[in-house]
């Protein structure tokens, strides 16, 4: 698949998620704006994962730490063909297996996560497990930057690199946002790439909503014998103007009136790509 | 000169024991080690997660053996729960073994989250629980686990009473495929079990049958309810000892049993009066019906006492003494 190809599937991703966010009245548009490019690239160019290989001990595994931005991996593995996307309609609804936090009712994904902080210590256990059988799977992890302040995180960025975890990748979404408003205001955890590396990682800062950059970085380890940590530097609500970097949007839930206007910015911008291409 | 050791038993309980026949073990704990290095022998698949807890989990022999079965993840609990968890959803058997008191609050959303509702077949070991540390303070208590454990959905309790139990209960476990919780202490334990007693998760075990007071109880109090009853029968009262290894599921048809044909139930744990064992009898009781008179034995609400295991249990009457006098003057009321 090409950049470009990528470029038109995000797009479309971006119609899926906040489709079914609007229909459903709930769910976190913010965080799934800024991180669904990293699962674009993630799914279509780097994870050996499929519905047909889901359960393959070998396949490579992904998991959402930042899982309140469920909305963006269910658009991501509806459209790799692992659930029907009309499933989605049912989206926060009485006994929907799509919550607004992954859960492994859903095929494709791998743990139940959300609460923040969990997902790295999980991860770190998967890649131990690949390690200790010679299984050669790499393990991803996508962490929220404002979930960094959860301690647990810090535990097990230690043991990754205690272990020499190379096969073990964790993506830093670096939006910059969190609910209450900027991070450094909440509480700074910057220098994040700093941090990474006194705790024994390799580090990679990327724009996360550029396919080539993050292709390059998530295709192999940054170092052999440490873990990877790409920041990714993105924009709370990317691809619809007025919701980027706007830190109401991080659970907002699109009016009536916002949710054409998002619509219509992404047919724009889906019509300015065609016509680029053509 | 250095103060006397605390004993679990006064002379009169050992004596009583002797009576009996029964015969000292060793720590739970240690059979536990014990057990789980021969199974990891046969099943390479078997790992072991420690937070710096390898020496006070018995394990220093299993890490020296199977050295690559043995994880150590340091002074972080949340991060060994979450570890187990990833080891487990990979197709590892793995028991994360850290002290009871860290391991059920400091990661209890970790049990809940990531092994619990994820639904992988992690095995978490409670290591010195209740009091076993006694004399370290309330820090070091874990008088919370069962009744924090019991409210989280898809977990088994097991809280066993002696060797042959904590071999069962660690033998259960590598078989399981769903999570369990083990809960272990510390201090050597009289073997309580004839030679041809099975082990069932879930079943409880009838130590002592009769019908005039029923003790449930769990776990390292489970023989002082055995030394009450025996020392009751001297008075003419026949007494049933049940050991409920499993608190959850807890053997309802048991409790309801013996609620049914005794004429009191006194139950017996070393865990907080609210939420454990005694409360889960109660509730299995009254939602059928049965009406008893009943009394909850444990660690009260209140600023725990301090000393030994031995002394903490002997304040709060978890002796043969303390038990057959509370059963006792249950029967004069009743």
């Amino acid at each position: 698949m090409t950049d470009r190809e990528l470029e038109l599937k995000s797009i479309q991703l971006r119609r899926s998620l906040l489709r079914h966010i609007y229909h459903a009245g709930a769910g976190h548009t913010g965080g799934s704006l800024s991180c669904v490019d990293i699962l674009n690239v993630l799914y279509n160019r780097i994870l050996r994962v499929s519905p047909e290989t889901f359960g393959d001990p070998h396949r490579d595994r992904y998991i959402q730490s930042k899982g309140h931005s469920v909305e963006a991996l269910y658009a991501v593995l509806a459209d790799r063909g692992f659930f029907p996307e009309a499933e989605l309609e049912t989206l926060c609804r009485y006994q929907s297996p799509f919550v607004g936090h992954p859960t492994r009712k859903v095929p494709g994904i791998e743990m139940n996560t959300g609460a923040l902080g969990h997902g790295l210590s999980i991860s770190v256990g998967l890649a131990l497990a690949g390690k200790l059988d010679a299984t050669p799977y790499r393990v991803f992890t996508l962490l929220g930057d404002g979930e960094l302040a959860e301690g647990s995180n810090w535990e097990a960025a230690m043991a990754a690199a205690h272990y020499n975890l190379d096969h073990l990748t964790a993506i830093v979404d670096h939006n910059t946002l969190q609910i209450t408003g900027r991070t450094r205001d909440v509480c700074s955890n910057e220098p994040l790439d700093e941090k990474f590396l006194a705790f024994g990682w390799a580090v990679r800062s990327v724009n996360g909503h550029h396919f080539a950059e993050l292709t390059k970085v998530l295709s192999q380890p940054a170092e052999t014998g440490k873990p990877t940590c790409v920041i990714a530097n993105t924009v709370k609500g990317r691809g619809v103007s007025f919701m980027e970097d706007v830190v109401k949007w991080h659970h907002g839930v699109p009016s009536d009136a916002d949710f054409e206007r998002a619509m219509k910015e992404l047919a724009a911008a889906e019509n300015r790509l065609r016509e680029v291409a053509a | 000169m250095s103060a006397p050791a605390s004993s679990l038993f006064s002379p009169a309980a050992k004596a009583m024991a002797e009576k009996l026949g029964l015969k000292m073990g060793r720590a739970n704990l240690d059979e536990f080690a014990a057990t789980l290095l021969e199974l990891a022998k046969a099943n390479r698949n078997i790992v072991a997660v420690t937070s710096d807890s390898r020496g006070s989990g018995k394990l220093g022999p299993f890490g020296e053996a199977l050295p690559g079965q043995l994880i150590e993840i340091g002074i972080a609990e949340q991060n060994l729960v979450g570890i187990t968890a990833g080891l487990a959803a990979a197709g590892k058997k793995a028991f994360g073994v850290s002290p009871a008191c860290f391991l059920t609050a400091r990661s209890l959303e970790q049990i809940k989250n990531d092994v619990c509702y994820s639904d992988v077949p992690a095995v978490l070991v409670g290591i010195s629980a209740g009091v076993s540390y006694g004399a370290l303070g309330s820090t070091h208590h874990s008088l919370h686990d069962l009744a924090a454990l019991r409210a989280i959905h898809n977990i088994s309790i097991i809280v066993p009473a002696d060797n042959f139990e904590a071999r069962g209960a660690v033998r259960a476990a590598a078989q399981s495929e769903q999570p369990v919780f083990i809960r272990l202490g510390k201090a050597a334990m009289y073997g309580l079990h004839k030679p041809e007693t099975k082990f069932d998760p879930g079943k409880a075990i009838t130590l002592r049958d009769g019908r005039d007071v029923a003790f449930l109880s769990t776990g390292e109090t489970v023989v002082h309810c055995l030394l009450a009853a025996a020392k009751l029968a001297e008075q003419g009262l026949q007494c049933r000892v049940l050991s409920l290894h499993t608190v959850k599921p807890l053997d309802t048809e048991s409790v309801l049993r013996a609620g049914r044909e005794c004429r009191a139930i006194v139950t017996v744990e070393e865990h907080s009066v609210h939420g454990g064992l005694g409360e889960g009898c109660a509730a299995a009781l009254m939602q059928a019906g049965v009406s008893v008179p009943f009394r909850i034995v444990g660690i009260p609400d209140e600023d725990t006492v301090t000393g030994a295991q031995a002394d903490i249990f002997r304040h709060y009457g978890i002796s043969m003494e303390g038990l057959s006098h509370l059963a006792g003057s249950l029967l004069c009321v009743a």
